[in-house]
């Protein structure tokens, strides 16, 4: 019962926040609304036992995507543009009402939160639960899912991250040559 | 932010506290919620949070571009080896009972290496793409 409560509240501040991120103009206040939709969804995680999932929510949903969106916003301006006086938003209206109800129709077929019969409790994971701690001797099975049992998947996530940051330093890090610099002095704040 | 005090002093105190969590959120994984991803995350939070309050310069100075580039390195390195040592020792790719004498002291090894490639590899490219986004805004 209490579970209901918790989760019809943080839902509904997860769909306020929603809303008010479409609402508002000024991006400084919309990035710290981006951060509070993540804490909130890290409630959710936790409300469904997921601490693990949660924590990761927090600390880069929150913490690291916040700071890197004000840094981006540093180099941009904080407001958002005027909308154009002929715009309509009629096809976008629909395109998204439409996905929207697919999405919601999909829903239906998903076995419920916890469902023993589900597809995602009756392959694997029986496995998991009776064996990792004697196969491991880890006690938190998140982590010896991740880490011994699909080592693979995880080696191949942090070359994701470390492909990441190398894009990133090649598109904007490093020293640039003074002429580049020079060319680029005006032009920063307007594109 | 380098003229405010009241930012200055509590960052100091809240800093090695933020790195201690990391660690302890690092080498506890096993055990509790946790592991390398958000170990390297907190870590590099104690940083950012350092350039913030100190500045761009002050913090590269902590933080050598150069270092974070071969930690990032390092990491993956470190992730990719603990496999390449299983298949020397004899095992498949990243199956760390060999590790040791016992399954359990091998997985228990293995694991660790690996959560702290992980940790190392979140910490520098996090650092990286949050100096490359401010270091523009620096010229």
């Amino acid at each position: 019962m209490i579970d209901v409560v918790i989760n019809v509240t943080l839902l509904a501040f997860l769909a306020i926040t929603a809303v008010a991120i479409v609402r508002m103009t000024n991006l400084f206040a919309i990035i710290m609304l981006y951060g509070i939709f993540s804490f909130l969804s890290a409630a959710m995680f936790v409300v469904m036992d997921a601490a693990d999932v949660a924590f990761t929510e927090a600390a880069v949903g929150a913490g690291i995507s916040t700071v890197l969106m004000l840094a981006t916003m540093a180099l941009t301006k904080d407001h958002e543009e005027k909308r154009p006086a002929g715009h309509r938003p009629w096809l976008p209206l629909a395109v998204v009402i439409v996905t929207g109800a697919a999405l919601v129709y999909g829903t239906m077929d998903i076995p419920a939160f916890g469902d023993v019969d589900a597809p995602a409790q009756s392959h694997v994971a029986p496995y998991y639960i009776e064996k990792s701690i004697v196969d491991t001797g880890v006690p938190n099975m998140v982590t010896a899912v991740l880490a011994s049992y699909r080592g693979f998947d995880t080696l191949g996530e942090v070359v994701v991250i470390f492909t990441a940051g190398i894009a990133v330093l090649l598109l904007l890090g490093g020293r640039r040559r003074k002429t580049a610099a020079e060319n680029r002095g005006g032009e920063g704040n307007d594109t | 932010m380098t003229h405010n005090l009241v930012l200055r002093v509590v960052s100091k105190t809240l800093i090695p506290l933020i790195i201690m969590f990391a660690l302890y959120v690092q080498f506890h994984g096993d055990f509790g919620p946790g592991g390398g991803f958000q170990a390297g995350v907190i870590m590099s939070a104690a940083i950012i949070l350092y350039t913030l309050v100190f500045g761009l310069d002050a913090a590269e100075r902590v933080m050598p571009p150069m270092a974070l580039r071969i930690l990032a390195s390092l990491g993956v390195l470190l992730y990719g080896g603990v496999g390449v040592a299983t298949l020397v020792m004899g095992g498949n790719y990243l199956n760390y009972t060999v590790l040791a004498s016992t399954q359990i002291a091998g997985q228990h090894l293995g694991i660790l290496l690996v959560e702290l490639g992980v940790g190392i590899t979140v910490f520098a490219v996090m650092l990286i793409i949050f100096f490359a986004f401010a270091g523009r805004g620096r010229r």
